[in-house]
């Protein structure tokens, strides 16, 4: 497990070139979204009519809140890169990880951390959050996750729906989510690109976007596609399924020639544009990365191939409550399995759902991760690892906290493609870092700092500094830093 | 098959069917050497649970071991009552969405179900009934949903026995409504839902008054049939609790005027904003079944959501019944079993611990009535016991062993079955029995 993910993070430092697909088996089309192509989109305005690679139309203006040099010493620091260092210390430094290790040198003026009985571990990353796109409170007004019209819409961008002042965030960031990949509902085959999201207070989405993370694509196996367009068009089936995809598919591979060709020799007039197929020649070209909803092993498998058919990887399974069926699979093609702990049984592909799900595929040497799709369990994703640690135990799989940390940072971070910047305590990594009050996987334990990019965001002690949206105020009374 | 044949075979059966029953009804157990809470008093260290006949006949440290007793060593563990959750959707229906069938709601267009004996298709056998049973919980109350009054449940051990009767603790062990949702409720607005409860309580005072003319039909029509007003008389008489969905505070309010108007004997589920009236639910007696797990405000009668609201609740003097309220996690079926982290979540958020698990055993046992049978660890009580690896909240902490009425109940889950069969890859499709 610790190799696969060390040769993760040599792939993706080559990943940071443009356009430049991060796995090996590049589609057998070639990859063409080239840095010439690329300085198009980063610097001519109105270049809509255009289908350009790598386009960067809705850019991030994020930038990292104020920070102040902070040391926290005498703590126990899970870092999802090694063993853990008990009694260590971490230096945050101009939003970085300055420094790690059993002890640091600190600049005088730094503000400094006694950790004692405490735990330190990189901040959490949800690779499958619709705070934002489904807001609260849940009324139909806000909805916005779902395009239910028809069953291709990968022209839409979750990020046009997601709402900042949805009070659901700072509940996130309290429970210790740094990071997430805000995805499109699961209604329709191809539901859209998904928004990652540094968990911040902004006045707009483009405030809270990961600078220069990939876009994700939202695809969507089993009964959910079949359920909605059923009596509408279809597909009613899931063979209905499969022909929707590969459908596509073949309209977007035209697409992507049409319009690479148009870039390479730019003669007459460019070709159409086509928000949906270019979302799709995206994905063959391998800049975006493919985030699908699969519940099923026999599933997974078929799309597995189908993927091979038109020369595109699956970056992650998502919601696979049975991918433990399939773990050796899943390791042979370098798929994520993005997972609950114990949900279940409320439909019928999510019926063989059990809880050593995690371990099992990890066992097996597949990057495995927990993920939520959901609000509130987006707060207790240690508490969700936990269970699934004990599970692995039952059944004869010790899976170390060392190991289990990972679940929840380094393995989602690479399924973003973004193992080279989060997910581990590393010096020069974002200092994404949460301080919790006591082990992570104990069910009494609170989150009591969470620092992005070095800034301090959310702090148990300073109720009045805790981050309340607009819609919390007046309508959400205040707790007053009630423990 | 020849007649003779036939025959003895089925004395065979019946010889092995009391061969099984006779030594179950007649064995004595003794847990020995843990740390028992018998939540009714203080934790005993070192203590002894002696189990006969299905009951518990003694609990303490110098408790007096037959010799023909089946020793049980608990040293080092945790020995609790068994666990109850008591809001749950268990044994109706195994599959919750578009699949299977689903015992939880009646069909009805005015939202008025008071009839609805839900434990008539509660299913025994439920695949979710061993799992639950591995997370330590042994009873629940098994829920009707929706409408306004949505129907009467009941309490039941998950035994694993398939008659009904082998099964139920308590039948209705209460009424169940919700005034949250006026479009579930069949209603327009909270004031036509008030209004609707009123007629329902006035009518079934009259029809309860005036049987035989209703019988000859010299009544005014009722706002519901025969078999609903029947059913709410006890609930009417205050004998019965009524059990009220309500997250507002205003609707926890108003809920309460009611109860007092009419001396019904009201429990609020859900309760979100309960905190915000802990007082006034504390001096009308008027339990409370909540969670620790919600703090997002999910609707605009949820505002109020803090995971706070447990401890805050039992601060004021509440009793409460602690339930699953995470919200997706289908806490109310596949994941009833997760209650003891919910009561865990509460201690994080401020609980005492022996409150914590009070609001899992004998705090909805007393709210429902059935703390004679269930709930504690004392003389009298049905021998619902689990030992416990650690404690019971944690999640590295599996329950070890779980008694049911006196008998150890370890059959595997088809949870466990699938994990075994998928341990090696392929798997073996063969049978693991």
């Amino acid at each position: 497990m610790r190799i696969v993910v060390a040769l993760a993070a040599a792939i993706t430092a080559f990943a940071c070139a443009p356009a430049k697909a991060s796995q090996a088996p590049a589609p057998k089309v070639a990859a063409t979204g080239d840095t010439t192509h690329q300085k198009d989109t980063a610097t001519t305005a109105g270049a809509g009519a255009l289908s350009l690679p790598n386009a960067d139309p809705y850019p991030s203006t994020y930038k990292p809140f104020p920070s102040k040099t902070t040391v926290i010493k005498n703590v126990t620091i899970l870092t999802a890169a090694g063993p853990r260092i008990t009694g260590g210390s971490i230096l945050l430094q101009d939003g970085k990880i300055a420094a790690v290790g059993a002890t640091v040198n600190a600049p005088a003026d730094a503000v400094v951390i006694d950790g004692t009985g405490k735990f330190v571990t990189p901040g959490i990353i949800d690779v499958h959050s619709h705070i934002g796109d489904y807001p609260a409170p849940g009324v139909e007004a806000n909805s916005d996750g779902n395009e239910m019209v028809r069953p291709v819409t990968a022209y839409v961008w979750a990020e046009h729906s997601v709402w900042p002042q949805d009070p659901q965030f700072p509940r996130q960031l309290a429970g210790g989510v740094t990071t997430a990949q805000i995805l499109p509902g699961s209604a329709n085959l191809f539901g859209g690109r998904s928004a990652i999201v540094k968990i911040v207070p902004s006045r707009t989405v483009q405030g809270m976007k990961f600078p220069g993370a990939k876009y994700g694509l939202k695809m969507a196996c089993g009964e959910n596609p079949k359920r909605v367009y059923g009596n509408k068009g279809g597909p009613q089936t899931r063979m209905g399924n499969m022909a929707g995809y590969r459908t596509a598919w073949i309209e977007a591979e035209q697409y992507r020639r049409k319009w690479d060709k148009w870039l390479k020799d730019r003669k007459g007039d460019p070709p159409a544009r086509d928000l949906n197929l270019e979302t799709l020649a995206e994905v063959l070209r391998g800049n975006i990365l493919v985030q699908m909803h699969c519940y099923r092993a026999d599933e997974m498998a078929q799309v597995i191939d189908m993927s091979h058919e038109f020369g595109y990887k699956v970056r992650a399974f998502h919601h696979g409550v049975e991918a433990y069926k399939i773990a050796d699979l899943l390791a042979k093609e370098g798929i994520g399995a993005a997972v609950w702990a114990d949900w279940g049984g409320f439909k019928m592909e999510a019926n063989d759902a059990v809880r050593a799900n995690l371990a099992l595929l990890s066992k097996a040497g597949v990057r495995a991760m927990i993920h939520s799709d959901d609000a509130s369990g987006t707060q207790r994703l240690t508490q969700e690892v936990a269970k699934a640690m004990e599970a692995g135990k039952e059944i004869g799989i010790d899976v170390s906290e060392d190991d289990a940390i990972k679940w929840l940072t380094i393995n989602p971070a690479w399924a973003l493609d973004l193992d080279s910047k989060i997910g581990s305590i590393e010096t020069g990594k974002d200092a994404d870092v949460v301080l919790w009050s006591g082990d992570p996987f104990s069910v009494y334990t609170r989150t009591d700092k969470v620092w992005i990019d070095g800034a301090l965001l959310y702090d148990r002690d300073d109720a009045k500094g805790q981050w309340r949206t607009d819609f919390d105020l007046g309508y959400v009374p205040f707790a007053g830093g009630a423990k | 098959m020849n007649p003779m044949t036939r025959q003895v075979r089925q004395v065979l059966v019946l010889a092995a069917a009391c061969a099984f029953a006779l030594p179950a009804g007649a064995q004595t157990i003794a847990i020995t050497g843990g740390k028992v809470y018998p939540v009714s008093g203080p934790a005993i260290e070192n203590g002894t649970v002696l189990i006969r006949d299905g009951k518990i006949v003694a609990v303490g440290k110098d408790v007096a071991i037959p010799s023909d007793a089946q020793k049980v060593d608990a040293t080092g563990k945790w020995v609790t009552p068994g666990l109850v959750n008591s809001y749950t959707n268990l044994g109706f229906g195994d599959v919750g969405f578009s699949a299977g069938p689903r015992e939880l709601r009646a069909k009805r267009g005015d939202g008025i179900a008071s009839g609805f004996a839900s434990w008539e298709g509660y299913n025994t056998q439920s695949v979710h009934i061993a799992s639950t049973r591995e997370g330590g919980v042994t009873s629940v109350l098994a829920s009707p949903a929706g409408g306004l009054i949505s129907g009467q449940a009941a309490i039941v051990d998950l035994t694993g026995a398939i008659a009904l009767p082998d099964v139920l603790v308590k039948a209705p062990a209460t009424m169940v409504s919700q005034i949250d949702d006026n479009q579930s409720a069949e209603v327009g607005a909270k004031g036509e839902l008030f209004g609707r409860l009123r007629d329902l309580i006035e009518d079934t005072k009259a029809y309860e008054h005036r049987k035989a003319d209703y019988e000859r039909a010299q009544t005014r029509d009722f706002v519901a049939s025969r078999r609903d007003l029947e059913a709410m008389i006890p609930v009417v008489e205050g004998r019965e609790p009524l059990t009220i969905e309500a997250e507002q505070a205003s609707d926890i309010e108003g809920a309460l005027s009611l109860a007092k108007e009419y001396g019904l004997k009201i429990v609020i589920a859900g309760g979100t904003e309960a905190w915000k009236v802990a007082d006034k639910l504390a001096a009308a007696k008027v339990p409370v079944l909540a969670g620790a797990m919600n703090n997002i405000p999910l609707s605009f009668s949820m505002l109020g959501a803090r995971q706070e609201n447990l401890a805050m609740l039992r601060k004021a003097g509440v009793e409460v019944g602690i339930i699953g309220n995470a919200g997706g996690g289908d806490e109310e079926l596949f994941n009833v079993r997760n209650v003891r982290f919910e009561a865990g979540n509460a201690v994080a958020y401020g609980m005492s611990w022996d409150d914590a698990l009070r609001g899992i055993t004998l705090g909805p046992a007393e709210i429902y009535g059935v703390s004679d049978k269930i709930g504690s660890l004392r003389p009298g009580r049905e021998a619902n016991v689990v030992i416990w690896s650690g404690d019971p909240f944690e999640f590295s902490t599996r329950a070890e062993a779980v008694f049911i009425r006196g008998k150890k109940l370890d059959a595997p889950s088809r949870q466990d079955m699938l994990e075994n069969r998928y341990k090696t890859l392929p798997p073996n499709y063969g049978s693991p029995e």
